[in-house]
């Protein structure tokens, strides 16, 4: 069998012998998103333990397992890592790193050290979040948010989590770097922005977001910083700072963020539904230009979030129309998810399973999400469990679900195993279930007035935290039955060969599964759009050996 | 990675042969790359910009008042120093791109040196204003004192603004040093001069912010200046 990625390396330093120092030193863009892999499920584990905690805890009114302090630490946790560590580096390290060279013909990124760095200084930015853990002044206790002047005046450690979020900022803002250069640089000759497949054009957009608007926030992490330590007064009102100016600073990178998590979630989508329709994706460039507009009118609406902070009416309304402008392109992308599978010849695989659950999930996080964009209606469902419902239903139901979608898609070009299909189905409709119970009636707690982030609540909404609960703990069997899948599927998976799903992209062209160290073992010219498919069959095809077209 | 880099060639169906741009000796994605981590800097510092312009709006008397009490004699030596900075920067690598390498090298050491200036100069400036009982955490800028909330707000802003910048000019001191060694190592030559390029063009970003910082936090008080004090 010929030599894989996993058998030899490039390295930042030096010829290390001992294959752990090669996987810690290592440039190629393909161990190095798997290390990302590896690290963030880490820390995701960390996440849903603690979002299990909290189910526990509010599993019937009154205290019973967290104190209310416990309670909003652990929500901070929950929402940092989800946020900070998991959601935002998530498909862009995993999948942008993996992927998207491999799309694009490349042999890496297009600054392999760089890559490395990145990869590092992010795992240096979770350790900093994870040490306020041991300290005595414990987690910080503000939520995600860290929102002055409370965030200025609690003795919990903000400071080190706010340092960590300005590092993996960072780490967020060099990777977007890498890609952008990549892929300006680096595609394989004859291919065009508009003969990119979709994934990368997710990955492109996010990328600007990455850049654009991560360095604002991290700024503004500086200056609670600064205000905290030094005593000026930017933010916290008893010393003539302003406190709705850190809101406007948080949300102008916070809410492009949300797009910046959800733009290469469509993409994963884009490259899924084709291949298991066996079509051309319908309005190919309709798709490509959405995914920029959404990360162009995602910068203009965030004042959404300040609804109830204080706000000029007529920014309001302006914000709020704003807001639902992003639903457009948003529809476009579903709609031509739609057509592309009328009249296709649908396979049920186990990833086209993710992608059509999210088509469900994620158009009930996006339509909730357009009704609390109205100024009225948001006034009323402000900081109630429908706000987290929605965020929920989009981000866990839109980008986490179709990131498994991704895991099972690409599972075969990482590892070159096969997972078992059919326990792989049982999983996804275990966690299915398990999602729609655990957030749904949450929709309905909130819309009735039960709070969010409150750790007792009122016994009328007893019921909805019980379906909660049990949805919790079905979601939660799901999620490590899919673990299980996967690690079955590695370590005694059949051998996949190198395009089992007869997809049409790059990345299944190569020489061999799991791919050599660099890649294609020579680079294509491309003279084709992403997604042929004649009679539900690829149309390009290539000589392995010196990739050139023999259709 | 070693020797020299031949990048591929492609072939089209017709036959044709196309150079395939790999990662290796890339000049233009190493600009293109530096350009846009450039972006992010500016970015930065326009959030903070942002920040003061809008406490400008909320107290601008306070502002006038902190503005004229700033020493306008320095903070214009410092202007210049860091202009003329720029202009050797910019020598050393014109130089360097026709191949001087001894004029390069002298223009980079020029800057070093107009750098460190640049810092003494700042730092007698802070010095001065920290007997004067403005500096944070200290004297006038602590809570309880009765400077008006304007003024610490202008000061606080001062410090972190100037202290930002100024950590950017010991950052790019050291990378000069760095480019000084690799230059040495003939890592740097007249034809791979892409480590150069960059730090000339970090340097610009760095004069670039301080021309925006002088004005607003030295001269918009400049009309009821004493003229330092």
């Amino acid at each position: 069998m010929s030599k894989t990625y996993f058998d030899e390396t490039h390295c930042a330093i030096g010829h290390p012998k001992s294959t752990f120092m090669q996987w810690m030193l290592t440039v190629d863009h393909k161990r190095i998103g798997i290390m990302y892999a590896a690290v963030m499920f880490f820390y995701f584990f960390i996440a849903v333990a603690t979002a299990f905690m909290m189910r526990l805890e509010l599993l019937a009114p009154g205290g019973q397992y967290l104190d209310g302090d416990t309670f909003n630490q652990a929500f901070t946790l929950h929402g940092v890592i989800m946020i900070f560590l998991f959601i935002v580096p998530g498909i862009p390290a995993i999948f942008g790193n993996i992927v998207m060279p491999l799309m694009i013909g490349a042999k890496d990124v297009s600054f392999p050290r760089l890559n490395w760095f990145t990869f590092w200084l992010y795992v240096a930015g979770t350790f900093i979040a994870m040490a306020s853990l041991f300290t005595e002044a414990g987690f910080a206790d503000t939520g995600w948010t860290f929102y002055a002047p409370y965030s200025i005046n609690t003795s919990t450690n903000v400071i080190f989590t706010l340092v960590a979020a300005f590092v993996l900022g960072m780490a967020s803002i060099l990777t977007g770097l890498n890609f952008l250069v990549t892929i300006h640089r680096l595609r394989a000759p004859g291919m065009g922005f508009w003969k990119m497949p979709l994934f990368v054009w997710g990955i492109y957009a996010t990328a600007w977001i990455q850049l654009l608007a991560t360095p604002v926030v991290g700024i503004t992490l500086i200056l609670a910083i600064m205000e905290k330590y030094f005593g000026i007064g930017i933010f916290d009102p008893a010393k003539g700072g302003d406190p709705i100016l850190f809101e406007h600073l948080f949300w102008i990178y916070s809410h492009p963020a949300v797009y910046l998590m959800i733009l290469p979630a469509f993409g994963i989508m884009s490259e899924i539904i084709p291949v298991f329709s066996r079509r051309e994706i319908f309005g190919y460039r309709a798709i490509a230009i959405s995914s920029a507009s959404i990360a162009g009118i995602g910068y203009l609406v965030w004042g959404h979030h300040l609804y109830t902070s204080g706000m000029a009416d007529t920014a309001k309304v302006i914000f709020s129309f704003l807001t639902f402008f992003v639903a457009i392109p948003t529809g476009i992308k579903f709609y031509d998810w739609i057509a592309t599978m009328y009249k296709g010849k649908i396979i049920l695989s186990t990833p086209m399973l993710w992608a059509l659950g999210t088509i469900v999930t994620f158009t009930i996080g996006g339509l909730t999400g357009v009704t609390i964009a109205m100024v009225g209606v948001d006034i009323h469902l402000q900081d109630t469990y429908y706000t987290v419902a929605h965020f929920h239903y989009a981000m866990l139901g839109g980008v986490v679900f179709l990131l498994f979608a991704g895991m099972h898609y690409w599972f075969p070009l990482v590892t070159g195993k096969m997972y078992n299909e059919f326990h792989a189905k049982a999983a996804f409709y275990t966690q299915f279930v398990g999602f729609n119970l655990l957030w749904f009636p949450m929709f309905i707690a909130g819309y009735y007035g039960m709070p969010r982030r409150y750790f007792d609540y009122l016994p009328e909404f007893e019921i909805y935290h019980q379906f909660s609960f049990v949805g919790a703990v079905i979601f939660i069997s799901g999620l490590v039955y899919m673990f299980v899948v996967f690690y079955k599927g590695w370590t005694k998976g059949e051998a996949s060969g190198t395009n089992p799903w007869n997809a049409t992209t790059l990345e299944w062209h190569l020489p061999s599964s799991p791919p050599p160290l660099e890649n294609h073992s020579k680079v294509p010219y491309v003279d084709f759009n992403p997604y042929e498919y004649h009679h539900g069959q690829p149309k390009v095809k290539f000589n392995y050996e010196t990739m050139q077209r023999i259709d | 990675m070693s020797g020299p880099y031949v990048p591929e060639i492609a072939i089209d169906r017709e036959g044709n042969e196309h150079v395939v741009q790999g990662w290796q000796d890339d000049f233009y994605g190493g600009k293109l790359g530096f350009w846009l981590f450039m972006f992010t800097e500016v970015l930065m510092f326009g959030a903070m910009f942002m920040a003061l312009a809008y406490y400008n709006t909320l107290h601008p008397q306070d502002f006038l008042d902190a503005s004229a009490s700033l020493n306008r004699l320095l903070g214009g030596i410092n202007t210049v120093v860091l202009l003329v900075s720029a202009l050797t920067m910019g020598l050393g690598l014109l130089n360097m791109r026709v191949g001087k390498i001894k004029e390069a090298k002298l223009m980079i050491w020029a800057t070093i040196i107009l750098a460190a200036a640049f810092l003494v100069i700042k730092g007698f400036e802070w010095r001065a204003e920290y007997n004067h009982g403005i500096f944070l955490m200290h004297d006038q800028l602590l809570p309880g004192s009765s400077l008006p909330f304007g003024q610490k707000l202008f000061f606080g802003l001062y410090f972190t603004m100037t202290g930002l910048h100024g950590f950017h000019i010991i950052i790019g001191i050291g990378l000069m040093i760095w480019l000084l060694k690799r230059i040495n190592a003939e890592k740097v030559r007249p034809d791979h001069h892409i480590l150069h390029w960059n730090i000339a063009l970090y340097w610009d970003i760095v004069h670039l912010i301080w021309v925006f910082v002088f004005p607003y936090y030295y001269m918009i008080g400049a009309g009821g200046a004493t003229g330092g004090h």
